[in-house]
């Protein structure tokens, strides 16, 4: 280990030696988080020389020491969703006050790690850690190395929960530069059902959030989930999700980028058993100096798995967007059908796109297509509204919210639906207008 | 093959012959690299001054320089103090008999007569052809118009000014590893000149080169084409061919200035090594580039059925406003080829448009990757891409593989790129079989349908050929 390698009053220096430790927590996570505190120090901060990083600059980040945020309190009326069961964290700490999470349906486990991690037969104690590639993923291993608390959910085999699943982490700036590393886990039972939200949000200050989760389908496991990610624009959010899929389970997930000034998400997706589908969509809508990276690795490694992704972005002002998704069929993974499709709307002169989608493939029969476009709006679309009388404003906004509409429609949470409506609406000269209209 | 075809072929085979028959003596260069040699080899083809320098710079920056690891593709180590830079032409061998069996039953499904197939493999024949004349004619038809199309060791010696002029403006001695090898080391190559307003009567082919030489392993291809002047030219041939050299970092750069055509089409066919165990193939690592000016037009064609290793991005700077770039590629990789090619689309002046139509075909063990970059730079207005990348997978040990880099920094960009990958239909195969077509035929026929639309870019006696070679490297890979 090669500690001479940071220099003080960076970064790597000031969170490099850091490791959490949880009540009760078994020794393989003990021992997962000094490999996984190595694995970070060896590798320190990704630079654009690594080809993952290529379009995205750490620069800034790495010259600012960060320190653990404290404990907060923080104020959420406005971000709840009715009717669901929620656990709320400040800082990566839970909120007991302002979560929901009593009257549980029976097959549901929702609460903090903090205690599941210290029953050793549970499902955290066992599997958590088991679907992150340490060595990939340099921020992933720092929230492994430190995470101090995080959620559980636990569905029963066969257990149906209607209500979604709301987590709320909250990231409540001081002025210093403060960082927290969210944990979660999701572990999905052989023919269980759920929607999951996971919610990112945060107030003030430059802030760092690096959260990490684990989705585990068993066999015919069904699972709706929205990453949903709204923090203030001082904030930095590099974040890692990982699935795992077994035989016919199904992962419904969609990500919505929307706030901080740096967002990196990676989604690594194993399709470990035959007849798994995976569909991985997402919308990024920014704007100013925004940077959005998406980063999706998709392996099939069983036959007859099926994984469709659609990405889209709307950018405005010297935002930047990097999308970059790998598609990879093992050779076991015959009759594989993968769609990739990468949109990108361009609404003004300093937007710069990145897209890169990327097939690897092993098997000869299957299916797999991937397609990239970036552009500004059809003009003849806008000449054909502004022909029935719309303003060039009123056009263009109703054409930009209709490119949304694709994704925003899909979101299975009504509450959330909402909110993303509300942003797009903010964003659009005629936003109002476009939302009546559509 | 049509009679045009063949006339062509014998014509080809002639200059080749003749090329080998010229050759003056020459002395192999002990195995090693250091500015003494890159000296030597100046001095030994009786450079000017300014040349010397030119590759001295170059190898002074290549030292400084690391190989590449980022393409897709594995082979070992390569010493470079292990070649020799400096080579003699090769030795002939006595008759067809000490070439490799497998060649010469290549040679036999393309239709090559026996004359040729001793001069494309380097087998001493006596009776000379009367190239001489052929060569002659060819060469007073293009003086007549005032176009250069000579080697580039000639072209030092003819035309210095314009080598000088253009030399490195499109590759740069910086630009990569194996470019500036080629930069500080090569051995010879064409120059091609095109004055303005000309139209080159007829394609020009390495085939006719005069004096054509053993250019060995750094070949260094120039070609210019002035403003207003159009131009096709031909690399390469079907016929396999089997060097001696392992490494090949050749380096083509192209100029069209304002309102000139390029058109450079690649049949690439070197030795793909052992189809059992992928030992002694080419490797083939090639920068090609070329520079667009105002309402200019650069067209790269490739098929590239041969080499153990590819590793070759044939790139378009459309630097002036309305210039045009496309690239159209058939990469086939069987045996255990591995092919790492695409193309690089720089998009810097206005309403630039450029093309990209690639189909890559994976069999046996091969693995084929498709990298390209396709870049609008800010101030780009109304730049236009369309990419299509299609790959095709025969057999389950292959791999196929997409890698396009899309950078638009532009609003008024219009980029589409669109990827598939599929295997040859069972029904389709099945069908074939029903009307009486082998299965091996079915799958030839199938893969030239799936390659028309690059087919179709290629002038047409290698279109012909390129199809007939397709179903020759695909021979044992169905089944």
């Amino acid at each position: 280990m090669d500690r001479t390698a940071a220099p003080a009053g960076s970064f790597v220096a000031s969170v490099a030696e850091i490791i959490g430790r949880i009540e009760g927590e078994p020794d393989r996570l003990v021992d997962l988080r000094l490999e996984a505190s190595r694995a970070f120090t060896a590798a320190g901060l990704p630079t654009t020389r690594q080809e993952a990083w290529r379009f995205t600059s750490l620069r800034a980040l790495a010259e600012t020491p960060h320190r653990p945020a404290a404990p907060a309190d923080a104020e959420i009326a406005d971000l709840t969703i009715p009717g669901s069961h929620r656990l709320v964290f400040v800082n990566g700490r839970l909120s007991p006050g302002l979560s929901a999470a009593e009257d549980l349906p029976r097959g549901l486990t929702l609460r903090p790690l903090a205690g599941a991690l210290a029953e050793a037969a549970g499902p955290a104690a066992s599997t958590i850690g088991g679907a992150v590639d340490l060595a990939r993923h340099p921020f992933a291993a720092l929230n492994t190395a430190a995470f101090a608390d995080g959620a559980l959910i636990h569905l029963e085999p066969g257990a149906i929960v209607e209500a979604p699943i709301h987590l709320l982490f909250v990231t409540v700036g001081d002025g210093e530069p403060t960082w927290s590393a969210p944990r979660t886990l999701v572990a999905a039972g052989a023919g269980s059902q759920a929607t999951v939200v996971e919610h990112y949000v945060g107030a003030g200050g430059e802030s760092l959030t690096l959260p990490v989760t684990e989705l585990r389908l068993a066999a015919g496991a069904i699972l709706h989930h929205v990453r949903l990610q709204e923090e203030p624009r001082s904030a930095r959010h590099i974040a890692l999700q990982a699935s795992r899929q077994a035989r016919d389970s199904r992962l419904d997930s969609v990500a919505l980028n929307i706030g901080a000034g740096l967002m990196r998400t990676d989604i690594d997706a194993v399709l470990a058993e035959p007849g798994a589908h995976a569909a991985l969509d997402g919308l990024y809508l920014v704007e100013d100096e925004q940077h959005t990276d998406t980063h999706l690795d998709v392996r099939h490694a069983a036959p007859h798995c099926t994984s469709h992704e659609l990405y889209k972005g709307i950018l405005d002002g010297r935002s930047r967007a990097v999308f970059n998704g790998r598609i990879v069929v093992d050779p076991a993974a015959q009759k594989t059908d993968a769609i990739q499709s990468n949109r990108n709307l361009l609404l003004s002169a300093g937007a710069l796109v990145n897209s890169n989608p990327q097939l690897e493939i092993f098997a000869d029969d299957v299916r797999c297509t991937h397609g990239s476009t970036v552009g500004r709006l059809d003009e003849e679309a806008v000449f054909y509204l502004r022909s029935r009388g719309l303003d060039r404003a009123t056009a263009e906004s109703l054409l930009t919210y209709a490119f949304a509409a694709e994704i925003v429609g899909a979101i299975p949470v009504g509450a959330v639906r909402e909110r993303i409506e509300r942003h797009l609406v903010a964003r659009l000269p005629q936003g109002e207008l476009a939302r009546e209209a559509f | 093959m049509s009679e045009q075809t063949r006339i062509i072929e014998d014509f080809a085979t002639r200059e080749y012959e003749h090329g080998f028959v010229t050759e003056v003596e020459q002395e192999t260069f002990p195995p090693g690299l250091d500015e003494d040699v890159v000296r030597a080899i100046s001095a030994k083809k009786d450079e000017p001054g300014w040349m010397t320098d030119w590759r001295l710079k170059a190898y002074r920056h290549w030292l400084t320089m690391t190989e590449p690891r980022w393409p897709n593709v594995s082979y070992p180590a390569i010493d470079y103090q292990a070649i020799s830079y400096f080579a003699a032409p090769k030795k002939k061998l006595e008759s067809l008999d000490e070439v490799d069996p497998e060649i010469l039953a290549t040679y036999t499904k393309l239709g090559i007569p026996l004359d040729e197939q001793k001069a494309l493999a380097g087998v001493a024949v006596d009776a000379v052809f009367d190239s001489v004349s052929v060569a002659t004619t060819f060469k007073d038809k293009l003086a007549e118009l005032g176009v250069i199309f000579c080697s580039f060791s000639e072209a030092l010696r003819e035309h210095p000014d314009l080598v000088r002029k253009y030399l490195g403006s499109v590759v740069p001695i910086t630009d990569n590893f194996f470019a500036t090898l080629n930069s500080a080391v090569f051995s010879d190559g064409s120059f091609v000149y095109v004055p303005k307003g000309v139209r080159c009567p007829m394609e020009l082919s390495t085939y006719f080169r005069i004096n054509a030489e053993n250019t060995g392993q750094f070949e260094r291809t120039l070609i210019v084409a002035d403003e207003g002047a159009w131009v096709s030219y031909l690399e390469g041939c079907t016929a396999p061919m089997r060097d001696s050299n392992q490494l090949h970092a050749a380096v083509v750069e192209l100029v069209a200035l304002e309102g000139a055509t390029i058109k450079y089409s690649t049949v690439q066919n070197w030795y793909p090594g052992d189809r059992e165990t992928g030992a002694g193939g080419i490797y083939n690592f090639v920068t090609k580039r070329g520079l667009a000016e105002k309402r200019a037009k650069i067209s790269w064609t490739q098929v590239e059925t041969g080499s153990a290793i590819t590793w070759k991005y044939p790139s378009v700077i459309l630097k002036g406003d309305h210039s045009v770039g496309e690239f159209y590629s058939v990469a086939l990789t069987a045996g255990f080829q591995q092919a790492d090619t695409g193309t690089k689309m720089i998009h810097l002046g206005r309403n630039t448009s450029s093309t990209i139509i690639s189909k890559g075909i994976s069999a046996g063990r091969g693995q084929n990757t498709y990298r390209g970059q396709v870049k609008v730079a800010k101030k780009a207005d109304n730049a236009r891409n369309f990419s299509q990348c299609d790959s095709m997978l025969i057999g389950d040990r292959c791999g196929a593989h997409t890698f396009p880099y899309i950078e638009i920094g532009n609003p008024t960009a219009q980029m589409e790129h669109e990827a598939t990958t599929s295997k040859i239909g069972e029904d389709q195969v099945f069908y074939c079989n029903q009307r009486g077509i082998s299965t091996e035929d079915a799958v030839s026929m199938i893969v030239n349908g799936f390659c028309k639309e690059v087919f179709k870019e290629l002038p047409m006696e290698f279109a012909v050929e390129a199809q007939k070679l397709l179903g020759v490297s695909l021979e044992g890979s169905v089944g």
